[in-house]
């Protein structure tokens, strides 16, 4: 614990750590310093002098965001002279800011309004020319409008310090200095947005939220994003069942000021033109037909019936980005309603073995925050920037606040090779040979964080947690998996346990009666070996699956429903329902009706019913419930070993920043940033 | 080079710095050793690196880039026990307006500095150097790369200097046009490769300045008037000026006068000795209206505020600088209007724009002193032009802020008549 000294502001006898910065030690206390450029976790830059406050004993004005505290500090953040000053530089900013607020994106949620009106003059002194700049775009997704900036720096900062690209700079000098992206006219980045979002002012707006809306006619809902594994909180911007924006404005979920591409911009495939809207079967000429619900429902209870009866063979796919509560009651539905042990879903990660290597030890599984605060972390066959991004961005925030040690052991190039004490380059399949390289150096961390991928399975798993277990420090760990809900489908228990047939099994048989595809697409890049098998695909879209279905269900997506995910590290946390899109149903809906439709008694599926039989029987799944319903993220505890080897391969579907499966496919936005010029991701550039 | 000197000097300088000035081949090595070059640094070795700031200390040489903080306190912050490396960094960055020593000393004496370098040297136990010249100075990069490399040829540089196992390496680095450029932390800054904007301080350069190592930073004639020092003691220096004020500076003086030029004086001379006297006095035997005393930067003088010494102490007890040394005599045609927007002309061109009073406010000044010029004035203005440089003074990231915010407020308060006469001129103007 840092020294504590005593200061008094505005009269207030204040208790501080030693060397805190006063901005902070204010805010800490009620007390509000203002500013634009100082931003929590950022570079200070000390440049747009809101902060200026009066220190006594000191002849100039003093600048909050930089001056820490010492003791016996006099300091007034009220006085006339502080007040006279913020009214100056509100002044100087709005002079050649266009004071375009009636149509500008930010008007109503922007820092510059709200200083104006709590700090500024009620009129303007400045009648001359205003200084203008046209507006440019620098990609699909990133906007500039030059006036309305303020020179802040947080986007360049956020850019580089928080995301590791750098994509933005400051060209010109004086009152022409300007915020310029790296490609002279055009952004080569993760098109992540955290500019925009970070922007105080409307200078950089989103390419698709753009005069679209005003920020009080839509409602907030923050839910999990459901791309990729890392469980970011995306707040969506709802107005007339219509998602506007996502973004992570108020920093609510574990992800704090961070969201990459899909979190903020790939929620539009909700409304892609091209979503199943109605149960379709496949007519006597083999064509789609419209169907109503309860026919569909009729029939597939009719058939699942009978191939029951006689004993016949069912194979069931769930999905890597349905709820917890609809993975549950799809596994129950497939072992108690239906019999079978013919379970699986895609497995992205060796999750089993790696339960299983853990067994018998507490505190082994990284939640997201210990990868922040872990003094080393090591990441062992992954390229975290493209497939984990948040979980990157941990890792770099820890590296540049704590100074933590990271150490990558991958088969190419990664960007954390930017930050590591040590990057080690092996071939594929050669990582642990890299890992024990290391040996020495980890031995001599306080604690460590390895993260691996789908590189390290089987054996693999076993020898990496040894290797861990033998350095003689804390060790925990994070088994990479790909999407949405990945661990939590793993652990609710899509998996062919018992005897039961994987996902390549169910394909390659020749006998299977039934396939029933929850929200997944193995037929993508494989075929079904059965040909007489009655298939079933709950799906958003016609997928290369759902095209081989004797009945398609339009499914609702993460976006339309409530439930549980948990996350890569195997946070639980809550979706929240945003948008309803007509003609679908949540899959949990779907199922529970057929089991309504087949009589079987599977109990109620209403979400948080579903979650509580979870909380009573999935081990580890007995969460707190406050932490989960009031948005937080509770982590689950591992499984205490004993998982049996399981059939079936496991393979990351090595997903960029710009892909997340079939619903990426269907959102125009990553689409239009794919195809957007730009070398960093193997494109050619312009 | 020119061999003939851009002015005649004056039988009442106190030439220093500037002895060599105007002998045959000034800028040679040889010229400098027959002159007594080297031989402060041939002492300096000699002595403990205690010894050698003590000495700069007793000169009570004050830095001569505008600021005047004493070179020898400077010079003992430089933490000589640090594991990093350390750097001397020159600033030849003369951008001041109304400036033009550092270019003099470096055309035509530039072993002179180069010795004061090596002397800091041996101080800070630094072995690697760089000269920043500013960019509008292309010629004189050339110039001291062609003196570099004689100093290398001959030993004065490089490794095993005169064979006293002291290894220095001297480089030019050429600024790009950045007035802002001569603070020192944007200087570095532009040093590493980056855009020239100022850093946060502390930590001061001498902690961690040029690639965040103990850097030792120095104007040009501060350095030059190092040799000096050495050689002939520091207290014979500091007796040269007045009190805390040691020895002598350059002062240029442009602007009304019957001799600009360059002239050497040791501190605390009289201005208005210097202007009649040394300067040839006033043209066509009009009256002083005002002065400018160190540079643009500084607060401007009435004719009436003129009959001080020229010392840091004394410019500073009336409310302005001595500064860069850059004097500006006007005389009674002279409209403060014109001045005004000239220099802030200057700023707002200038600013680097990392911070907001600057960046805005030097615009705004510069047009509402334009539209003044150009008979758009309202009475409104003068008041307006002294309160927003007010909003600017001392609240900005950098010293530029105030360095556009002090000359403003001077000339609006001591000379508002002329704003006054303008706005009569054009109410007439729009009656007629």
């Amino acid at each position: 614990m840092a020294e504590l000294i005593n200061l008094t502001i505005n009269g207030q006898a204040i208790q501080a750590e030693k060397g805190a910065l006063l901005i902070e030690v204010a805010r800490q206390n009620g007390i509000e310093i203002p500013a634009f450029c100082y931003y929590p976790g950022l570079t200070l830059q000390a440049a747009c002098r809101m902060c200026l406050v009066e220190v006594e004993k000191t002849p100039k004005l003093q600048v909050g965001c930089t001056l820490p505290v010492a003791d016996g500090m006099v300091v007034h953040t009220e006085s006339d002279t502080v007040r006279q000053s913020r009214k100056g530089m509100i002044e100087f900013l709005l002079t050649n800011h266009p004071l375009d607020c009636p149509v500008c994106d930010k008007g109503g949620e922007c820092e510059l309004q709200d200083m104006t009106f709590r700090y500024g003059a009620g009129e303007s002194r400045f009648t001359e020319r205003k200084q203008h700049v046209d507006e440019q775009q620098w990609s699909p997704v990133v906007f500039f409008d030059a006036p309305r900036c303020i020179l802040c720096y947080r986007c360049v900062r956020v850019c580089n310090e928080g995301i590791g690209v750098g994509a933005l700079g400051v060209a010109n000098r004086g009152v022409v200095s300007e915020i310029v992206p790296n490609r002279h006219d055009y952004l080569e980045c993760d098109e992540c947005g955290a500019c925009i979002d970070i922007c105080p002012v409307g200078a950089l707006t989103s390419g698709s939220y753009r005069y679209q809306t005003r920020p009080w006619e839509m409602n907030h809902v923050g839910t999990i994003c459901t791309h990729c594994g890392d469980g970011c909180r995306t707040t969506l911007g709802v107005r007339d069942d219509k998602i506007m924006r996502g973004n992570n404005r108020d920093s609510s979920g574990i992800n704090g000021d961070f969201l990459c591409v899909k979190g903020r911009y790939a929620f539009d495939f909700v409304e892609h033109p091209e979503r199943l809207q109605s149960p379709m079967w496949r007519n006597a000429q083999g064509e789609f037909e419209p169907i109503s619900w309860s026919k569909a429902f009729a029939t597939i209870a009719e058939t699942f019936t009978s191939v029951k009866a006689r004993g016949g063979k069912f194979g069931i796919i769930g999905s890597n980005h349905t709820t917890n509560e609809e993975n549950y009651f799809l596994q129950k539905f497939a072992r108690q309603g239906l019999g079978t042990k013919n379970i699986d879903h895609h497995r992205t990660g060796d999750l089993g073995t790696f339960f299983d290597a853990l067994s018998g030890k507490n505190d082994a599984l990284a939640t997201a925050g210990d990868l922040y605060a872990a003094k080393a972390v090591l990441v062992v066959g992954a390229d975290l920037a493209q497939q984990h991004p948040f979980l990157s961005y941990q890792a770099r925030a820890n590296f540049r606040h704590h100074n933590a040690h990271i150490y990558a052991v991958t088969s190419g190039p990664v960007r954390e090779d930017n930050q590591a004490v040590a990057s080690i380059r092996v071939a594929a399949g050669g990582e642990l040979g890299g890992v024990e390289s290391l040996r020495d150096k980890l031995k001599a961390e306080g604690d460590l964080v390895i993260v691996f991928g789908d590189a390290i399975q089987g054996d693999g798993v076993r020898k990496l947690v040894a290797f861990g277990d033998s350095l003689g420090i804390p060790v925990k760990y994070v088994c990479l998996v790909d999407y949405s809900n990945s661990r939590g489908a793993f652990d609710m228990g899509l998996i062919p346990r018992d005897g039961g047939m994987s996902v390549q099994q169910m394909l390659a048989a020749k006998d299977l009666d039934v396939l029933w595809v929850v929200g997944a697409n193995p037929l993508k890049n494989a075929t079904l070996g059965s040909s007489n098998a009655f298939v079933v695909v709950q799906d958003l879209f016609m997928t290369e699956t759902a095209k081989h279905a004797n009945l398609v269900l339009p499914a609702a997506s993460a976006y339309e429903k409530n439930g549980t995910v948990t996350n890569v590290c195997g946070e639980v946390q809550k979706l929240k329902q945003a948008v309803k899109v007509m003609g679908t149903k949540t899959d949990l809906e779907i199922m529970g009706s057929i089991a309504k439709e087949m009589k079987l008694n599977l109990g109620i599926w209403l979400p948080d019913k579903v979650f509580a039989e979870i909380r009573k029987t999935v081990h580890g799944y007995d969460v707190p419930l406050p932490v989960v319903d009031t948005g937080g993220a509770a982590p689950t505890m591992p499984l205490n070993g004993r998982v049996p080897a399981l059939p079936g391969a496991i393979q990351s579907a090595g997903d960029t920043l710009f892909t997340s499966g079939s619903m990426s496919r269907y959102s125009k936005i990553l689409n239009a940033v794919i195809e957007s010029p730009g070398g960093l991701y193997g494109g050619k550039g312009r | 080079m020119p061999k003939k000197l851009y002015n005649e000097p004056s039988p009442l300088e106190t030439r220093i710095l500037s002895k060599r000035f105007g002998l045959e081949n000034s800028e040679s090595l040889a010229t400098y050793l027959a002159n007594d070059g080297f031989k402060a640094f041939r002492k300096a070795r000699e002595m403990k690196p205690e010894e050698i700031i003590e000495e700069v200390k007793t000169s009570a040489l004050r830095g001569r880039g505008g600021a005047g903080f004493p070179t020898g306190l400077k010079w003992s912050f430089v933490p000589r026990s640090s594991p990093k490396p350390k750097y001397i960094v020159i600033n030849a960055d003369e951008s001041e307006p109304g400036t033009c020593k550092d270019r003099l000393l470096m055309e035509y004496d530039p072993h002179q500095m180069i010795e004061g370098i090596l002397i800091a040297g041996l101080a800070m136990d630094a072995h690697k150097g760089y000269i920043y010249i500013r960019g509008e100075y292309r010629y004189l990069i050339d110039h001291m790369d062609r003196a570099l490399a004689e100093a290398y040829s001959q030993g004065y540089l490089g490794k095993n200097i005169l064979g006293t196992g002291f290894d220095f390496d001297l480089y030019t680095h050429s600024g790009a046009g950045a007035y802002e450029c001569g603070e020192e932390t944007a200087l570095l800054d532009s040093l590493e490769g980056k855009r020239g904007v100022p850093r946060m301080k502390p930590p001061f350069p001498a902690v961690a300045g040029a690639w965040a190592s103990p850097t030792l930073l120095n104007n040009v004639e501060t350095f030059s008037a190092i040799p000096a020092i050495i050689r002939d003691g520091g207290a014979a220096f500091a007796a040269l000026g007045t009190p805390k004020n040691g020895g002598t500076r350059l002062l240029c003086v442009s602007g009304h006068v019957n001799k600009p030029g360059v002239y050497e004086v040791p501190l605390g001379y009289p201005m208005m000795k210097f202007i009649n006297e040394i300067a040839g006095g006033i043209p066509g035997g009009k009256k002083l209206k005002a002065v400018i005393p160190g540079g643009s930067s500084c607060p401007i003088l009435k004719a009436d505020e003129c009959d001080i010494p020229m010392d840091y102490d004394s410019l500073a007890k009336i409310g302005s600088m001595l500064g860069s040394g850059g004097m500006v005599v006007m005389d009674e045609t002279t409209d403060m209007v014109k001045v005004a927007l000239r220099i802030m002309r200057f700023y707002a061109h200038e600013s680097c724009g990392w911070c907001i009073p600057c960046r805005e406010g030097t615009t705004w000044l510069r047009k509402i002193l334009q539209r003044f010029d150009d008979g758009g004035g309202r009475h409104d203005d003068i008041g307006l032009l002294g309160e927003l440089s007010k909003n600017m003074l001392g609240r900005t990231f950098c010293a530029l802020g105030d360095a556009a915010a002090m000359p403003t407020i001077s000339i609006v308060e001591k000379f508002a008549e002329d704003f006054e006469k303008r706005l009569a001129r054009d109410r007439q103007m729009v009656a007629v």
